[in-house]
């Protein structure tokens, strides 16, 4: 049967990515609005200082810094760990569409899927 | 300001933004930048890293409520989020090269772009049931049926290079600047690809998360991410475009449109200016 979207199939399947993307979406603000809080509290009373471009100290750059200060709960980290998984969400909705395919057999966009996969995954590891 | 009454303002100006953003659909992003860089004075590389997340977190949180309604083409998407993301990585790259007051002059011209798109109306082309179909979007089985008021109506793909180019080009422009560039991924799809204004508007809000994902991973390695200028930043425009989305059944969007897209086009001029005066 030649699959067309909005069939029936890729109908279930677009209920449950929607699905996965608003759990991220919640779970990735509610870390992102708890380290607020955590940060705020803290240094709330300091002076707010954007107007010069300084880049982020390494640890809130890498991954393996940014859960080693979000499990040591400093609220920068936490909050960057929230900003983490908002970027993880999209991918996770990839990989997730990934596996709907092989499970369709459907090789073209198996492949498509996977390009779209290794990009992303390349824009978290590889730099 | 101290960092409390900074990020109130600033929580209370993306809560605005993603407000109008949804009820217009022009999206909260493309005010994020000058809301940050014209209003409060900050850097403009911090500005795109803030406003990048917050499009990650509008896109996901709608595309939630869009996929069920059946509008969205997976495959379509899929298929052009190659491009998006690939576009997405060479336009982060740029934005380390390119200097932050030549960013803020494109930045402008793609706010007036959108302005004007915020005045214009869709008009779709129908398939010709009989007539000769694509070869390349057959192959790619892109052709599809959307649900209207008189039943699944169904529609024909075409011109993929064209559609495929110019997402690559958006790709681009979201990851230089941290827009969405929904504007630009819609005239791909219904322009060149002749997709319903339905369908290519709702495919482009679901691919707008992944684009962005692609370029926010390489702003979190660069240092441009900052957590305390991106927290009120995601917070208000993820509130703001749910209220926003709400509001949407009921409210009568079209001189709202009109009204945003003054604004925005009154933001463009702004950014240029600031450009070219050096002052970023």
């Amino acid at each position: 049967m030649p699959e067309i979207p909005g069939s029936p199939n890729d109908v279930k399947v677009e209920v449950a990515m929607g699905k996965l993307l608003r759990i991220g979406v919640l779970l990735a603000a509610s870390v992102v609005l708890l380290g607020g809080v955590v940060y705020l509290v803290r240094h709330g009373g300091e002076r707010a200082d954007y107007h010069i471009f300084r880049g982020e100290p390494t640890d809130l750059r890498s991954i393996r810094g940014i859960l080693k200060d979000a499990f040591t709960l400093h609220g920068r980290g936490i909050i960057q760990l929230g900003l983490l998984l908002l970027i993880a969400t999209p991918v996770a909705r990839v990989a997730f569409s990934l596996l709907a395919f092989l499970r369709q057999q459907d090789h073209i966009y198996t492949t498509v899927t996977l390009i779209v996969l290794s990009v992303l995954l390349y824009s978290l590891f590889g730099s | 300001m101290n960092l409390i009454e900074f990020s109130l303002v600033l929580g209370a100006g993306s809560f605005a933004a993603g407000f109008l953003g949804a009820l217009t659909g022009l999206g909260g992003g493309v005010v994020i930048v000058p809301l940050l860089t014209i209003g409060l004075g900050v850097d403009i590389r911090y500005a795109i890293g803030a406003s990048l997340v917050s499009v990650i977190a509008t896109s996901s949180g709608a595309a939630s409520a869009y996929v069920r309604e059946g509008y969205s083409n997976i495959r379509v998407g899929m298929f052009l989020e190659i491009a998006t993301s690939t576009g997405a990585l060479f336009g982060a790259f740029l934005a380390s090269v390119i200097s932050p007051q030549v960013i803020a002059v494109i930045f402008g011209m793609v706010l007036l772009d959108s302005a004007y798109h915020s005045f214009r109306q869709p008009v779709d082309q129908p398939c010709k049931e009989n007539g000769h179909q694509d070869r390349l979007a057959t192959f790619l089985k892109m052709h599809g049926s959307y649900p209207t008021r008189n039943g699944e109506q169904r529609y024909c793909v075409r011109g993929v290079p064209w559609g495929f180019s110019i997402m690559f080009g958006a790709g681009t422009l979201s990851g230089l600047l941290g827009i969405g560039s929904g504007a630009l991924k819609v005239i791909a799809m219904d322009r060149a690809m002749h997709l319903p204004y339905k369908v290519s508007s709702t495919t482009s809000n679901f691919m707008i998360g992944v684009t962005a994902a692609a370029s926010a991973g390489i702003y979190l390695t660069r240092g441009y991410l900052d957590p305390g200028l991106a927290m009120p930043v995601v917070l208000g425009v993820l509130a703001g475009s749910f209220l926003g989305a709400k509001f949407l059944v009921s409210a009568r969007t079209g001189l709202l449109r009109m009204i945003f897209g003054g604004v925005v086009a009154l933001l463009a001029v702004e950014m240029i200016l600031n450009g070219l005066k050096r002052t970023f």
